[in-house]
């Protein structure tokens, strides 16, 4: 039993840490994909060298992050098998579905036309070499699609009947209608246009505080500050659509996520609480009046239930358990997600009002402070997954199978630690390596560079 | 329809082989015959468009394992964890190679890291396919029961061996087709060396595996065939004859494997307890949904990737 609680231990650590850092490059990739394609297409109608520029500098970071992206992909497929071997048998009728679809439907797109892209530059007639840019950032943005909806069927699982001991699809139209899916995809593809939009935005501020190529860079970075904006927006509008659906599908979720204990009418958005988890109550507890109950049923009103009252009706519906994720870490996480999402758009906003009708500030704190913000989104989605996932707890499938129930029976400790070191040490390696990589192009600045992959030179023949 | 699947998953399989088969060849024998590094790079350009693409045909096989026959995917991937990971490892450390060495301002990290990326799998694959042929140790909950070691038996390390081989003389006749000059002649030496010896290893494993079906034993006999071919057609300079005859060889030993399965997917050493193609199988609803897809999207994919060989297909003068 102790050995098996330890693989269980393992294998969550595991996948927390190998996915938790998957999404580090992902949502780069996807908001940034769009981005070069935008300006690739700007510089194909307008002919002015500055896109072409663009494209070319911020292509090459692109290139640098999906990279890691594609590599560290492979993991999370594989590792349902490795270390959920309970899970995958259990639910890959369903879950294998999305899975599969999005290989042959959206990873084939986005490697094959990224190939084409960086290598096409002078094979391919211009048209077509845009349109490559754009398909393989299509792919990229069908691809989070449907693993969404393999994620939202374990939040929230439709279009299934239990058979032969396990989840049979029975509706797949269901599973790719998620409700779950239809909020969480726009959540965190504008998420993900918020971390690239702040990616462009810090970048071009480094550029300004050397007064370094300032005629391209002063767009690019406005350009950064309209998109982060306006995706914060979107954050914030699909965020809220996603409680008010996580209060009625997940309460138990919601009142971690508040440290909300008894069921209450009229409650108070939590802004700071010291709660004391063992006796199921806060000691201290700042709120705004009414604001969890307008966040989660739209009126002030409403009546949210409390973590107490959850886990005493799931006790009668599932049976004896403890039905109550880490409440800390639940609430903290949520706050911290929409706390770095905040500060990302007012840096945002701060600087459209400063930099508005041509002015380009002299106070280089700005600038620098632009370029901490590149890490804001960044935490905020890895926020935002810690949450969305502890939340869940103790489900992996919410309602249908417990992550206890899940882990592979037939892996030992010692493997698991093995690739739990193996891979933690790997990728800690390569963050360094890639980090320094972008340093290093984007010190080279935007310049014509030497191309990354040059034609090998035709002479010696 | 499990027939269906079993065969979908076997072109994926074969799909994969064929094309990263030659990735893993170039990576292998990019420091016998490159010298310096504008040749060094040339090898790399070779595969730089393509390489990602053909892996994806590896995570399509293991989408479509896990949609089609969930249990086969539990069983498999739990039960090699190990070697998995060793694989897994290798595929990060190959990928951030290829597309990092030209950027980097030192290649000698990434080319070993290329060269260990390519090699580990292009054996370690050989092994779990030649377990898996050869069925493997499991309870009546289809868990493996083995350890690392029953993996790393003598048959299964010939397996390994047979698909080194080939992938690297598939490597070697693939850089003979795409580049030109010493490159060309170096890769062809060294297809002419390998030929002979990839016969005969993949003829051996082939033997040794063994199976009651006529279908095999013909099978058996085109890739052979085709081993042969190939290396005739190298002699002679029809780098094309030579690509298309290697493709064809590893095609055949994939479809040679999954014969031999049939209608197994992966045998126990107690029948009682093997995984076959139908209590490891989705629902038919299930199998129905990702018939359509896959009977869509899977000659797209082929036209576009298709397309991207034609978009690269001169030769590249290397220095």
């Amino acid at each position: 039993m102790l050995a098996r609680m330890d693989v269980l231990d393992l294998s969550r650590w595991q996948f927390g840490i190998t996915t938790v850092y998957h999404f580090l490059f992902v949502p780069l990739t996807i908001g940034l994909s769009i981005l070069v394609a935008g300006w690739q297409t700007a510089w194909y109608r307008t002919k002015k060298p500055e896109y072409l520029r663009l494209t070319k500098f911020f292509g090459r970071l692109f290139l640098i992050n999906f990279a890691m992206g594609v590599v560290t992909g492979i993991v999370q497929e594989f590792q349902f098998g490795m270390n959920w071997s309970d899970y995958s048998r259990f639910v890959g009728d369903v879950f294998g579905a999305p899975l599969a679809m999005e290989g042959l439907m959206a990873f084939f797109l986005e490697s094959t036309f990224l190939g084409l892209w960086i290598f096409g530059w002078d094979k391919l007639p211009p048209k077509v070499h845009l349109a490559t840019i754009w398909t393989a950032a299509i792919g990229t943005n069908i691809s989070a699609y449907f693993i969404l909806a393999a994620n939202s069927w374990m939040q929230h699982p439709v279009g299934y009947t239990i058979n032969n001991g396990r989840a049979e699809l029975t509706d797949i139209w269901a599973v790719l209608t998620n409700p779950t899916t239809l909020v969480t995809f726009p959540h965190v593809i504008f998420g993900a246009f918020l971390t690239a939009a702040a990616f462009v935005l810090g970048v071009s501020a480094w550029f300004l505080l050397r007064k370094r190529e300032t005629s391209l860079f002063r767009p690019a970075m406005r350009l950064g500050m309209a998109v982060a904006l306006v995706s914060a927006a979107g954050v914030s509008f699909t965020g809220h659509w996603q409680a008010q659906l996580m209060t009625e599908q997940q309460p138990m979720k919601m009142a971690a996520a508040e440290a909300l204990w008894e069921d209450e009418k009229a409650a108070g958005f939590s802004l700071f609480a010291v709660g004391d988890v063992e006796n199921g109550r806060n000691h201290v507890n700042l709120q705004i009046p009414y604001g969890l109950s307008i966040l989660a049923t739209n009126t002030p009103d409403g009546e949210v239930e409390g973590i107490n009252d959850i886990q005493k009706r799931y006790e009668a519906m599932y049976g004896p358990g403890d039905y109550v994720p880490a409440v800390g870490i639940a609430y903290w996480s949520f706050r911290l997600m929409i706390g770095f999402g905040m500060l990302a758009a007012g840096l945002a906003l701060l600087g459209l009002w400063l930099t508005r009708k041509g002015r380009l500030p002299e106070r280089p704190w700005l600038y620098r402070l632009a370029v901490l913000g590149i890490g804001l989104p960044f935490l905020a989605n890895t926020m935002g997954w810690i949450f969305t996932e502890m939340g869940r707890q103790p489900w992996t499938v919410f309602g249908l199978m417990r992550t206890a129930a899940a882990v592979s029976p037939g892996v030992d400790v010692t493997s698991v630690a093995i690739t739990l070191v193996g891979f933690t040490l790997v990728y800690a390696v390569l963050a360094v390596i890639e980090v320094r990589l972008l340093v290093k192009y984007i010190k080279l600045g935007a310049e014509e560079q030497p191309e990354a992959e040059p034609a090998a030179p035709a002479l010696s023949y | 329809m499990e027939t269906f699947w079993f065969l979908l998953i076997a072109v994926l399989w074969t799909g994969y082989f064929v094309l990263e088969g030659f990735d893993f060849g170039v990576g292998i024998l990019m420091p016998f015959v490159a010298r310096g590094e504008a040749q060094r790079r040339t090898v790399v350009r070779t595969i730089g468009p393509v390489w990602d693409g053909n892996e994806v045909w590896l995570l399509v096989a293991g989408g479509a394992t896990f949609a089609a026959f969930p249990e086969w995917y539990a069983t498999l991937f739990s039960g090699f964890y190990l070697p998995l990971f060793l694989i897994l490892l290798a595929l990060i450390l190959r990928g951030v190679a290829l597309e990092y060495r030209n950027k980097s301002d030192s290649q000698k990290g990434w080319d070993r890291a290329f060269f260990w990326g390519s090699l580990g799998p292009a054996v370690l694959w050989g092994v779990a396919f030649a377990n898996i042929a050869a069925g493997v140790p499991l309870d009546a909950d289809h868990e493996y029961t083995g350890t690392l070691f029953t993996l790393l038996n003598p048959f299964a390390l010939l397996g390994g061996l047979a698909t080194l081989l080939l992938f690297a003389q598939h490597g070697a006749v693939f850089l003979a087709l795409r580049t030109t000059g010493e490159l060309r002649e170096r890769a062809r030496r060294i297809a002419r060396v390998l030929g002979p010896l990839t016969v005969v290893a993949a003829a051996a494993f082939l033997v040794l595996l063994g199976s009651d079906k006529p279908a095999y034993w013909v099978i058996t006999g085109v890739a052979a065939a085709a081993l042969v071919a190939s290396l005739l057609a190298t002699v002679r300079g029809r780098d094309g004859w030579a690509f298309t005859g290697s493709a064809l060889a590893i095609a055949a030993l994939v479809a040679a494997l999954f014969t031999a399965l049939f209608p197994n997917v992966m045998p126990a050493l107690d029948p009682a307890n093997s995984l076959t193609i139908t209590n490891a199988a989705s629902s038919p609803y299930t199998l129905t949904v990702m018939t359509w897809v896959a009977v869509i999207f899977t000659p797209v994919v082929l036209v576009y990737q298709g397309w991207t060989y034609w978009v690269f297909r001169r030769r590249l003068t290397g220095a």
